[in-house]
């Protein structure tokens, strides 16, 4: 048993909380920091570890025109396309006008892009840009070096920066609609703790472990979006989730990212072939000699309607073929990354590896204004956590420049809304949530496989082709396990309990798939990433945004008309 | 024909105590990992198994330390085999639980 002063609540004070230190956290700290803000940047795995970010193999997307000549306009006019109609154009504005000094900013921090000879940062062409735009650090590895390049930043501020790793924040605090701090639990003891702060940024990162094929890791439960939502904010586009046309399948590989293939296919041209052979994105549009050029919606779009015709590889997805590609250009382009697919037993001049999609990415999330507030005084949200800047389908690339760019403009925000705050900390509206961390339930052996069982209905019921019938018996599940997992999380707190991990996770994942199942039951249309079976068709009628709120345990889903962008003359 | 199995032989502890060998069978497929051997006991036997880990499969977030017969391995990079598999704790880091210990900076810790 643990001794009570082992698991007697913490108590910590800051003045800017950062939930989340992926790529938009930890920019959001360094931000803060730099106008010298107090901040406390927390994250339920280790820093800068934990999500997306460091998992990223590819490349980020700006107009840094250092390949061709580039605007930002075009790169804003490609973001605007991609998300067919439903973009904030305002956000978008942000993060591609600021996009190309945060990659300079990397440079400085001797990230180590990708260069020519002559010294020009090297840019690559990805799916949906209409030109080479995206900067890369070989070899796969843009993800890793700007999560180090960032958390070497963070050291050199350790007199404003504090960073607490194994921190799980489960509830925000509130009074009058104003955020107050948060309240978690640290995963090492199990010990309540709670953190009051002049001004908290939710920084999360996105929901793909909701789904059965992901590309997430664990930590990726929409956990910003259920606790935005629980504390009076509110949420946009949630029917609109990325699945990655041509995640790995088989042969099993390990030590790989799942999305490893797209490079592969944009540097290389790799081949997408049905079990008889064909090429068969060009019966869905694409022209045999334009590229790779088929956005991701159209090409998950393919891949499925061929495994639905029956054309589908042996493990349920399609075959990807390098085998027309020698293997001196192959080792050229991607080097060990050669080695590491041989002690995987694979070698792509002899043989086809099967591909099918998965879930990567979350376009909706929390609304925000352009000044990244939410609908929550002094709560501000960053990166994949917020909605909006990519409407119906995001572009290859633009995540790690989203993250990076809102990371750094909320915490400039927030810094300058503390300036004006004291803290205010009430004991009386932490107290649900702290009893929550603090209590004690029956031990069960059913949450991890709950868990399994709610990303398999996900990805039956919700995945990327949806009808009314299915997202109707998605909603009822959804709905009995939530009387299934009670209030009381399992068990007592105590160092790593898992079980007790999974029930928190649980109750955000619940709460998260049915803003994404009830989003997509109220869109009678096909845009994007979102397709209707019983409503193939796209309706311009429904050229608006979802804006979802709680009240009390109802959803309430309205309509808002699409923001425009009022260009300053 | 009987489907062949991975034991995988699990170090289990709080702080404190004197560790306790579990036994696990999973179904063995070739091409996983003991990773994915121990998140399917979680799944189906056990979830209070603790163990580390973020990315999973991506070889990226360098949680997943742990020894496994006796060498310092990730766990999502090595691969399952049909056989026994003592799996423990690194010995250099403090315990927190099972497959867990300390493997956080100092300065990233609270409290
Ligand atoms: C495998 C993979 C490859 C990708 N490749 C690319 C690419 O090449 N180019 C591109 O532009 N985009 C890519 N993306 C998308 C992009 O990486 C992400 O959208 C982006 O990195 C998100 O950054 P973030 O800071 O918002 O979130 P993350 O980097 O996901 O960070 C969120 C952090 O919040 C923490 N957290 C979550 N919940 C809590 C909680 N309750 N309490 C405390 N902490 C919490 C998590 O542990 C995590 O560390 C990829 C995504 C994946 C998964
Ligand atoms: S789980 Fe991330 S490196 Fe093993």
């Amino acid at each position: 048993m643990p001794s009570p002063t082992e698991t007697a609540p913490l108590h910590l004070q800051t003045d800017i909380l950062v939930i989340g230190a992926g790529g938009a956290g930890m920019m959001a700290a360094l931000a803060a920091a730099g106008q010298g803000a107090r901040v406390l940047l927390v994250d339920r795995a280790l820093i800068g570890r934990g999500g997306a970010t460091v998992m990223a193999q590819m490349t980020v997307a700006v107009a840094l025109g250092s390949e061709l000549p580039d605007s930002i306009a075009a790169h804003f006019n490609d973001t605007i396309a991609a998300g067919r109609g439903l973009c904030d154009p305002r956000l978008a504005d942000i993060v591609t006008r600021d996009g190309p000094a945060a990659i300079e900013q990397l440079d400085a921090w001797h990230v180590g892009w990708a260069r020519h000879p002559d010294g020009r940062i090297r840019q690559a062409h990805a799916p949906g840009h209409d030109k080479a735009r995206c900067v890369y650090v070989d070899f796969l590895n843009t993800g890793p070096a700007v999560s180090k390049t960032l958390r070497a930043q963070l050291q050199r501020h350790e007199n404003l920066i504090t960073r607490a790793g194994d921190l799980m924040i489960t509830d925000l605090v509130t009074a009058d609609n104003a955020a107050l701090g948060a309240v978690g639990f640290a995963l090492s003891d199990g010990r309540p703790v709670s953190i009051a702060a002049k001004a908290t940024i939710i920084a999360t990162g996105g929901l793909t472990r909701l789904y059965r094929r992901n590309s997430a890791s664990l930590n990726m439960s929409g956990d910003g979006y259920a606790l935005a939502l629980r504390a009076g904010a509110k949420l946009i586009d949630m029917e609109f989730v990325q699945f990655f046309p041509i995640g790995h399948l088989a042969p099993r590989m390990i030590g790989m990212d799942p999305i490893m293939w797209d490079p592969f296919r944009y540097k290389l041209g790799g081949r997408l072939l049905n079990s008889e052979g064909r090429a068969f994105l060009a019966d869905y549009g694409e022209s045999a000699d334009a590229g790779y050029v088929t956005t991701r919606d159209q090409a998950t779009f393919a891949i499925l309607k061929e495994v639905e015709a029956g054309r589908g590889s042996p493990a349920g997805g399609a075959w990807l073929s390098f085998r027309h590609i020698p293997e001196e250009e192959l080792r050229a382009a991607f080097g060990p990354v050669i080695e590491r697919l041989a002690a995987n037993g694979i070698d792509l001049t002899q043989q086809d590896i099967e591909v099918a999609p998965i879930a990567h990415y979350h376009m909706g999330g929390i609304q925000v204004t352009p000044g990244l507030l939410t609908a929550v005084d002094d709560l501000f949200a960053a990166g994949e956590a917020i909605g909006g800047s990519n409407g119906a389908n995001r572009l290859s690339g633009n995540a790690i420049t989203e993250a990076l760019v809102f990371g750094e403009h909320t915490g400039r925000a927030a810094a300058a809304r503390a300036a004006t705050r004291q803290v205010r900390w009430s004991d009386a509206a932490a107290a649900a949530a702290l009893a929550r961390v603090a209590a004690t339930g029956p031990a069960r052996a059913d949450i991890a496989a709950l868990v399994v069982e709610l990303q398999a209905l996900m990805a039956d019921k919700v995945g990327p082709f949806r009808n009314e019938a299915g997202l109707r018996e998605a909603l009822a599940r959804i709905g009995t396990m939530r009387e299934q997992i009670g209030d009381t999380p399992p068990g007592q707190p105590g160092p790593y309990d898992m079980a007790r991990i999974d029930w928190f996770d649980l109750r955000t994942m619940l709460l998260v798939a049915q803003t994404v199942a009830s989003a997509a039951l109220s869109r009678t249309e096909s845009r994007g990433a979102h397709q209707r079976e019983d409503f193939p068709a796209m309706d311009q009628d429904w050229t608006v945004n979802q804006v979802i709120s709680l009240h009390g345990d109802e959803l309430e889903i309205v309509t808002a008309p699409v923001p425009v962008l009022e260009r300053a003359a | 024909m009987t489907r062949p199995v991975a034991i995988l032989l699990i170090e289990r502890a709080l702080p404190g105590q004197t560790p306790r060998t579990e036994r696990f069978e999973v179904p063995f497929d070739p091409g996983q990992s003991v990773l994915d051997g121990v998140r399917l006991i979680r799944a189906t036997a056990d979830p209070g198994l603790a163990i580390r880990y973020s990315c999973i499969n991506a070889n990226a977030c360098k949680e997943c330390m742990l020894r496994v017969d006796g060498k310092v391995v990730y766990a999502c990079m090595r691969r399952l085999e049909p056989r026994e598999m003592r799996v423990q704790p690194l010995a250099n880091k403090a315990l927190i639980r099972d497959l867990v210990t300390e493997i956080a900076p100092p300065d990233e810790r609270i409290g």
